[in-house]
């Protein structure tokens, strides 16, 4: 009681924000709790990995400025070393899989970044785009990933040894859970001080150097993140699909989840989310329509439109709306 | 939103469907037979099969009658752009929402590969008309898909053997790098081995490609006297294109054109390809009956069938034949039906499914050709001999498949 | 017959040669893309598209208007190079204040657009032009048949890039347009039009584009995705070469192609790779290129 007499209308403000921010998140939550009775839950699976395969660019690109034109090279390495080694081992259960595909992706991010954080604009986007290139290649030769000819037959298996995961509705659940877990730590990271330093040196590179930060070390430290959550995405997917495929490791993919990113609002939380729902729901639906083929030049289009005048994306015009008409 | 509605009804008939499940072998799921046809559409297999494939589908459905035993037969087609990934995704989402009974078509090997994983895990059923690689029905055979027209066994059997018997005892492989071509770049080293020859070299191009030309240049460096062609469609025309404008043949060397189909000769014209040795699983003016379907084909689409476009109403019409007679179109019920009728249509001689889920037939060696022996623009092919079912294929006793016990 | 480390002359040389011959389209095409990059600053992704619509444009303009080879290699740099102003003059300068990233995004887009709407048209099986009369045919070198249409595409690249050199190294036009390159708001205070020298420049480099697709059409078949994959390799032969470094960008083409010639001797696989391999190795050492200024 005595607190709450001692509120100053501002800290009123800031709780009632909260509270707001909260009753939102569990609404969305609840919103994909019952998802699956109503939509397909393969057609949600596709939507949640490739929303955190969004999510985890959009950390690099949003909030440290860096455009990665190499991401699908994580996502396919999280895709085949799960693959793989669940293909192999029948022994392995699902979730170590998936966190040995995303200790791999992690590797390669520490490398990738290693080489590459040092430049600058479109530099390191080309930098990253002929790493990726480099792993393509990799791929395509290395026996383990079946080359053109891809993975099949990956098992679901049981999750803890327990779980069957062979029903979708099951794994759909599971995905659920994955994507929570990346989406709350990319949510966590943004928020913590380290975040903060990131969009520093997005908005004023000299001015953090010049305040003490070891710029290069936190830019690395974000793009190790971000690979590891995009093999993360890739593995889960795998799983989901049964299969991985050079698809993913070729830099259309890369462009694909640039165009996400870029369509949901680069630098908001739910940007990428809302992007990566739109585009899969677009590919889902055309394809089944007589606009089937028009896909990509619809998509082209969108996003021409996009670069021209919504430049923050869907997120974040409805946010700079919401804050024209509601404060 | 229809596709929510779809979901819920669908749902709704699998959990009824599951509760019926010992009564469910002698009917036919949801009162209706669902087939999705599936193929490349607009790449580099699309002549083969592609729209043309649909509509040889159609006319088999029409043929029967619209309908099996009152119940209306419903289509869905899909382009699966030569990727595995589009094709798996698109065939489980058919079995999973709508359940579709039969896959049909179904072309570059390495999606009909992860097609067939995926049919198996949920219990659907497909007949392949497209593919190439004799893996389908050894190695990744499953009790859940037929393979239907052709396979590289017989390719490297019938054009191979005859290059090897001819005196091309030398040979020089340009494999497409995936399943089909692995699959025919081993059948045809076996057979070539076997008759005395040699492979003194090879390379494994990407699929598709569009500039042969160092690959050519490495196959004339090889001094070998064959350059055997292992892909198919674009990439075999690309080839042999590429061949001409650096002068192979003029410099002694020969090609085989390992798998070449019908709209390929046609494309590239006889004055490129006179004389060439191919081998079919059929040929539209190769009897009356078959000329007869052919005709009425060339009349909906405006050109001849390629045999996988045949073998594709051949394959439908004996499937909605099976569902017919057993009243059901559970999976293992018709594959039963259909391995125990013999298959004599104008598409198969001596036609039969083995446990492997081969249909095994009569196959042909033809020569293409001479612009002074063909007297009209699709008369392209001359038949030289026939090869009997029972030998053109890979026999029982070599097979891998886990559905053969040996 | 001679071995070169276990591989017959005549192959090696073979490869050699035709790697040259790829290398003539690589420096075309960079050559563009670094106009385009040295005044615009953009990073045109649409690139590869505007090759493809070069190709495609002179087999429509053969089928359709009767139009023949040897018209074709004018007019269709000259149709595709005014598609390229308007694309300029309506989209390219509204984002031209912003971060160039969004050139690269924006240009981007356009490319899906113009290769997804063609698929629909004509599938990416790709057809064939023929080619013409005056090129049958070939050349006995010893150590391989060249065919004479590979000669002059050689002959053909060579001299364009000599010219469009010249133009820019040796001309007044050309000295606005690298005065134009350094400093954009002292060139207009003098009182040239630099909306328009803009303009005309990203309009000659998607001519250039459109000039390699005429040659490229007899060539390969000439299908909605063919300039796709090209395009990052020539991204990649800019970058080696030095962004925006005219003379970089036709030297580093031509050497990348006998790099890739190389590779096709011995490792065949890589052939389509190397080119990264090198570009990493590039950035790592020499941060602005082979040919390019440090900042």
């Amino acid at each position: 009681m005595a607190n709450s007499q001692t509120l100053t209308p501002a800290m009123a403000r800031a709780r009632r924000a909260n509270l707001r921010r909260n009753a939102f998140y569990l609404a969305l939550i609840a919103v994909g709790l019952v998802a699956p009775l109503a939509i397909y839950p393969v057609f949600l699976m596709k939507v949640l990995c490739f929303a955190l395969f969004a999510c985890a660019f959009n950390l690099l690109l949003g909030y440290a400025g860096l455009l990665s034109f190499g991401h699908a090279a994580f996502l396919a390495t999280g895709g085949y070393v799960t693959g793989y080694l669940l293909s192999s081992y029948p022994a392995l259960t699902p979730e170590m899989g998936i966190i040995t595909g995303t200790v791999a992706a992690v590797a390669l991010g520490v490398i990738f970044g290693a080489l590459s954080i040092r430049r600058q604009g479109i530099y390191f986007a080309m930098v990253t785009l002929a790493l990726a290139q480099l792993m393509f290649f990799m791929y395509i030769q290395a026996p383990f990933t079946g080359g053109e000819d891809g993975l099949h037959g990956v098992p679901r298996g049981h999750l803890f040894g327990i779980i069957s995961l062979r029903s979708n509705l099951a794994m759909y659940y599971f995905v659920f859970a994955v994507f929570l877990l990346g989406f709350a730590l990319i949510q966590r990271t943004i928020h913590s001080p380290f975040g903060q330093v990131l969009k520093a040196i997005r908005e004023n590179e000299p001015r953090a150097v010049s305040l003490g930060y070891n710029v290069d070390a936190y830019k690395l430290v974000a793009f190790v993140i971000s690979a590891g959550l995009a093999g993360l995405a890739g593995s889960t997917k795998t799983v989901v699909f049964q299969l991985a495929s050079l698809t993913d490791a070729h830099w259309h993919m890369s462009g694909e989840v640039i165009l996400m990113t870029l369509l949901g609002g680069v630098g908001t939380l739910f940007g990428p989310v809302a992007g990566a729902g739109l585009v899969v729901s677009l590919q889902h639906l055309l394809a089944q329509s007589p606009l089937g083929n028009w896909v990509s030049p619809i998509l082209g289009l969108i996003f021409v439109v996009c670069v021209l005048s919504f430049r923050s994306g869907i997120v974040g015009e409805i946010q700079k709306m919401y804050r024209k008409n509601f404060k | 939103m229809t596709f929510i509605k779809k979901t819920l009804a669908s749902s709704i008939a699998i959990a009824a469907a599951a509760s019926m499940a010992a009564t469910a072998q002698a009917e036919i799921s949801d009162g209706e037979v669902r087939i999705g046809y599936l193929a490349d559409m607009s790449g580099t297999y699309r002549d083969l099969a592609g729209p043309g494939g649909l509509e040889a589908l159609q006319m088999a459905i029409e043929d029967f009658g619209g309908s099996v035993d009152g119940m209306p037969i419903e289509v869905f087609s899909a382009d699966d752009r030569n990727s595995a990934d589009v094709g798996a995704n698109t065939v489980r989402e058919w079995v999973d929402q709508r359940n579709v009974d039969l896959v049909a078509g179904m072309v570059a090997s390495s999606v009909t590969i992860a097609v067939t994983k995926v049919l198996e895990e949920n219990d659907g059923f497909g007949i392949v008309s497209g593919s190439a690689a004799s893996s389908i029905t050894n190695e990744h055979c499953t009790p859940n898909h037929i393979h239907w027209v052709y396979d590289t066994y017989p390719l490297a059997n019938g054009t191979a053997r005859a290059v090897v018997e001819q005196g091309g005892d030398s040979w020089f492989m340009l494999t497409a790098d995936y399943a089909f071509g692995h699959a025919l770049e081993a059948d045809v080293t076996k057979v070539v081995e076997e008759n005395g020859g040699e492979i003194v070299g090879g390379v494994r191009h990407p699929f598709p490609t569009d500039d042969f030309s160092s690959y050519i240049l490495q196959a004339q460096g090889s001094g070998a006297k064959i350059i055997g062609l292992a892909n198919a469609g674009a990439d075999t025309v690309n080839a042999i294109n590429t061949a001409s404008q650096f002068g192979v043949v003029e410099a002694g060397q020969q090609l085989a054109g390992l798998l070449v189909f019908l709209n390929d000769v046609y494309a590239m014209g006889l004055d490129t390809t006179q004389g060439l040795l191919l081998t079919t699983g059929w040929y539209w003016n190769m009897d009356e009956q078959a000329r007869e379907w052919a005709e009425r084909y060339y009349e909906r689409v405006g050109s001849m069938p390629t045999m996988v476009q045949a073998g594709i109403y051949s394959s439908t019409m004996h499937y909605l034949q099976a569902v017919e007679a057993t009243g059901s179109d559970d999976t293992q019920t018709v594959r039963e039906y259909m391995m125990k009728q013999p298959i004599h249509d104008f598409f198969a001689r001596n036609g039969r499914v083995r446990e492997d889920g081969r249909m095994v037939h009569d196959m042909y060696l033809a020569r293409v050709k001479s612009p002074d022996q063909s007297t009209h623009e699709w008369d392209l092919y001359e038949i030289l001999t026939s090869i009997p079912a029972e030998e053109a294929y890979r026999p029982l006793s070599e097979s891998q498949c886990k559905l053969v016990q040996n | 017959m001679t071995m070169i480390f276990g591989v017959p002359v005549a192959v090696f040389m073979g490869q050699l040669l035709l790697g040259l011959i790829n290398g003539a389209f690589y420096a075309l095409l960079s050559l563009g893309l670094a106009v385009i990059f040295g005044l615009l600053k953009i990073v045109n992704f649409a690139h590869g598209a505007m090759y493809m619509l070069g190709a495609f444009t002179t087999l429509l303009g053969m089928q359709y208007l009767g139009v023949n080879y040897w018209a074709a290699l004018l007019l269709t740099p000259l149709v595709v190079g005014l598609g390229g102003m308007l694309v300029e003059r309506v989209l390219l300068r509204r984002i031209a204040h912003l971060d160039h990233l969004y050139g690269l995004l924006l240009t981007f887009g356009l490319a899906l657009i113009f290769e997804g709407s063609l698929i629909n048209f004509f599938g990416v099986s790709g057809a064939r032009y023929p080619t013409p009369d005056a090129l049958q045919g070939g050349y006995q070198l010893g150590f391989m048949f060249l065919p004479k249409y590979r000669a002059w595409v050689l002959l053909a690249a060579i001299i364009v890039c000599v010219f469009t050199w010249y133009m820019i190294e040796r001309t007044r036009l050309g000295a606005y347009l690298r005065a134009g390159t350094e400093n954009p708001a002292l060139m207009q205070a003098f009182g040239v039009n630099v909306p328009l020298l803009v303009t005309l420049t990203y309009g000659f480099g998607v001519a250039l584009a459109a000039f390699a697709g005429v040659l490229a059409a007899p060539l390969y078949p000439v299908s909605p995705t063919m300039g796709s994959n090209l395009l990052i390799v020539v991204f990649a032969v800019v970058v080696i070469g030095g962004m925006g470094s005219i003379l970089g960008a036709i030297l580093t083409g031509l050497g990348m192609g006998l790099i890739e010639g190389l590779t096709k001797v011995y490792y065949p696989e890589a052939a389509n790779t190397v080119i990264f391999l090198v570009m990493i190795l590039v950035l790592l050492l020499r941060p602005a290129g082979l040919f390019g200024k440090e900042a």
